[in-house]
């Protein structure tokens, strides 16, 4: 039924004006979301019927303030209503959303949009705030003025809905009445003289007006223009001549415009002397206020960890289980062989390791989503930002960050949220510092073998904090250095809109839950997967022949005993069972490889039984514990329990007789944890949100040289001192 | 009485207009395109519990910034 060309329409507006929510009411949740390629700016699609059955596709456009680019969304926007981006066709109609209760701030990017020339609705969102505010604005007269029909709305409830889709389905869509402002001579004189350079290299098509070399010189970022490297010195000459020209000419034109808001809102809109106070206001006065703002974002955050922590720990716990039954259920239903093990102990570990993750990053993005959508995460950036400033960020900054005690995997995602591509980067790429929850286990085990339990439990405690608390050092360390040093680009001032207060719209947060995950699992997922795999068949592979016949033979005698009721018997089978798998693991590859890296780890005071512990969890760093408990033939009883584990590694000696695992040894270790970029899930997504391979190299690179080098330095030193 | 101060000096519940401030800088150029031009009326409404940044109040939105930039705008006195 649909004609070979329905009409596409972006949705465009300021942050905040409620233009998802729009478009989602529109959709109905129809709507896919990707990435716009070479930018992580995502990419909403969707369509919806008119009332007579006619199809209209649906873009939803980042949020921006003005068409002068200052971050990649911006430009994203930009760039797909002047049909520069070759991945997305032009709009053919544009729908603009307006928060009426911010109506002078909000003309100013509408005013910009209108003066395109594409076919317009304009949307009056948010009118109960407005009339809360009891302000009265003229509808018919600013659709007069104008020239594109104005559907008062409030999108929350879906009301002015069936007014809107008949005005955007209308086959006379009118364009415009509202033109751009003549401009200054010299400006004009300039820009002239720069679009004819543009269009002569092709930067520009023929047809672009005035207006497109306008939006590119007013880009100060080389970044966000998405135009040739040649063409970027045209452009940086155009902005020069342009400046001697007209000094302070962005200034300029960005005041004449206000101005016409200005007579125009005059025009329309009516406020009262006195505004009533407003229920953002009331609330801001206590979530804002110096003492109470501060113990509320502490609960919050209390809050949110123990439900990561604690609530987190049920479903993930039913992960497990859920996987180990399969994996045992397999074992029973197939013939023993490389192809059980390898479904058995690569594959179905590999997903559970990735799955088990799950529970933690829903609840953490569903929280975020609530904030985001509430509009108390402005709130939180607002707290925070005076401490993240030390080290060269900014609020937006916190979240991302502490997430990242969690899990690095939702703290790396929800850098989309600063806007500031170098902000951004600096904090995706210190996030995994932040010790995971991943690390947990690795810092029990060895804080147990490093201190007895005749130790007190506080000092243990000591230890734990200090191993977080070095890890939060490291990462404000390196943020400084990185924002200093080593990323080029100004850092761009901390601006931030405090939007109103809002009810969250449970159901469109869910949606981005659900997005969001599908993201983790399937980049995160597909990684882990083919690393398991690999890890698996490293630890597995080459076989030994008398190990395997010793094995099953082995097997056979536990089950006659089982069978003849000694079970005492039949489970000290089991030690022996341990032997021989460690045995194996010794000649597999990645037991060869652990004496291959040997010289290296030496210096840091590890064997290369220990090698392979580091090796079995690059992909993901709770494994060693799961790998030294192979490589020290541990049977695994009570998986919870680290006692056996802790005890056998306690007891390993070196050929000299001393143990291996010498206080210095474990101290060592630890800080190696702290530091080292072990997760791979972590890796997968680094390079998905920065878009190149060179930044998640970089980050494997810096965070595991570090690890090496302090753990080198604290056994050596800790060495020459006696230790 | 017309010696214009900064916005950065504002008291709390301190209003003003927008003298002016310098011009070509990208960061002051967005808070123009948020609504901060010459003539303005501008109120602050309050600083972060830790000192910065403050929250004013121009057009009718709400716009935190950064001491460094608030101390760059020049303010004369809102007649009364």
């Amino acid at each position: 039924m649909s004609a070979p060309h329905s009409p596409l329409l972006a949705i465009v507006g300021n942050p905040n004006s409620g233009k998802t929510t729009l478009f989602n009411l529109l959709t109905g949740l129809r709507q896919k979301v990707a990435n716009y390629p070479g930018v992580t700016v995502e990419k909403k699609i969707g369509e919806c019927w008119s009332q007579h059955g006619k199809k209209l596709r649906l873009i939803d456009l980042p949020g921006a303030y003005s068409l002068n680019a200052r971050s990649p969304d911006e430009a994203v926007l930009r760039d797909v209503l002047l049909g520069r981006r070759a991945d997305t066709p032009r709009p053919d109609r544009v729908v603009i959303v307006l928060d009426a209760a911010n109506l002078e701030r909000n003309l100013y990017l509408a005013s910009q949009i209108l003066e395109l020339g594409l076919p317009t609705v304009v949307v009056l969102n948010m009118m109960d705030i407005a009339t809360a505010k009891q302000w009265r604005i003229d509808v018919t007269q600013l659709a007069e003025e104008l020239g594109v029909p104005v559907i008062p709305m409030q999108a929350t409830t879906g009301q002015g809905l069936q007014e809107l889709k008949a005005a955007m389905s209308r086959e006379d869509l009118p364009q415009p009445r509202w033109h751009s402002a003549p401009l200054p001579r010299d400006i004009l004189a300039s820009l002239q003289a720069t679009q004819a350079q543009l269009m002569a290299s092709g930067a520009v098509h023929e047809r672009a007006s005035l207006l497109e070399p306008l939006y590119l010189l007013s880009d100060h970022d080389p970044l966000h223009a998405g135009i040739a490297d040649a063409q970027l010195t045209q452009v940086a000459a155009g902005r020069d001549a342009l400046e001697k020209a007209y000094p302070g000419w962005e200034d300029q034109l960005v005041q004449d415009r206000y101005t016409r808001i200005e007579a125009l809102c005059s025009r329309i809109l009516t406020r009262p002397d006195r505004e009533p106070v407003t229920m953002t206001q009331k609330l801001d006065r206590w979530l804002l206020h110096p003492i109470c703002g501060g113990l509320f974002v502490f609960g919050f955050l209390v809050f949110l960890f123990y439900l990561i922590f604690k609530v987190a720990e049920g479903p993930m716990g039913w992960i497990e289980d859920g996987f180990a039954a399969l994996g045992s259920w397999v074992t029973v239903m197939m013939p023993p062989g490389d192809l059980r093990d390898l479904i058995v102990d690569g594959a179905i570990n590999g997903v559970s390791g990735v799955v088990v993750f799950l529970p933690q990053i829903l609840i953490l993005f569903f929280f975020i989503g609530i904030m985001e959508d509430t509009g108390y995460m402005a709130r939180l950036a607002f707290i925070m930002d005076r401490l993240m400033s030390f080290v060269g960020l900014n609020g937006k900054a916190f979240l991302p960050f502490l997430s990242s005690y969690a899990c690095a995997v939702p703290g790396v995602m929800a850098a989309r949220t600063i806007d500031s591509p170098k902000d951004r980067l600096i904090t995706i790429l210190i996030s995994p510092l932040a010790s995971c929850s991943a690390r947990l286990p690795v810092y029990l085990l060895l804080i147990s073998a490093l201190m007895p339990d005749s130790v007190s439990p506080w000092a243990r405690a000591g230890l734990m904090v200090s191993l977080y608390a070095l890890g939060t050092l490291g990462a404000f360390g390196f943020a400084w250095i990185f924002n200093k040093g080593i990323l080029r680009g100004a850092n761009a001032p901390m601006i931030l809109e405090m939007p109103n207060y809002k009810l969250p719209s449970v159901k469109a947060i869910l949606l981005q839950v659900a997005q969001r995950a599908k993201a983790f699992l399937v980049r995160a997922g597909t990684v882990i997967f083919g690393m398991s795999i690999l890890i698996w068949a490293a630890s597995t592979y080459p076989k030994d022949r008398a190990l395997i016949t010793q094995a099953q033979a082995l097997v056979a005698k536990q089950e006659s005993l089982a069978a003849s009721g000694n079970l005492a018997a039949a489970a000290a089978v089991d030690e022996e069972l341990a032997a021989v798998k460690s045995q194996q693991l010794a000649q597999s590859l990645a037991g060869r490889a652990g004496h291959l890296i040997e010289p290296l780890i030496q210096p840091l005071g590890y064997d290369w039984k220990i090698g392979i512990g580091l090796i079995g969890s690059f992909a993901a760093r709770e494994l060693f514990v799961n790998t030294m408990a192979v490589v020290y033939a541990v049977s695994s009883g009570e998986e919870e329990d680290m006692t056996p584990l802790r005890d056998r590694i306690q007891q390993e000696t070196r050929a000299n007789g001393r143990p291996v695992y010498s206080p210095l040894v474990c101290l060592s270790l630890l800080v190696f944890y702290v530091f080292a970029m072990q997760c791979v899930s972590t890796m997968a997504i680094v390079k998905r949100e920065t878009g190149s391979y060179g930044w998640m190299w970089f980050q494997l690179a810096y965070m595991s040289g570090t690890a090496y080098l302090l753990a080198l330095g604290i056994y050596q030193i800790g060495s020459a001192l006696g230790y | 009485m017309h010696r214009p101060s900064t916005l950065a000096q504002l008291p709390i519940g301190g209003t003003a207009l927008i003298h002016s401030m310098p011009t070509g800088r990208v960061g002051l150029t967005r808070l123009r395109e948020l609504g901060l031009t010459p003539g303005v009326k501008v109120e602050v409404v309050r600083r972060a519990p830790l000192g910065e940044p403050l929250q004013v109040c121009v057009r009718g939105s709400q716009i935190a910034m950064r001491s460094h930039e608030a101390a760059h705008i020049l303010v004369t006195p809102a007649e009364a």
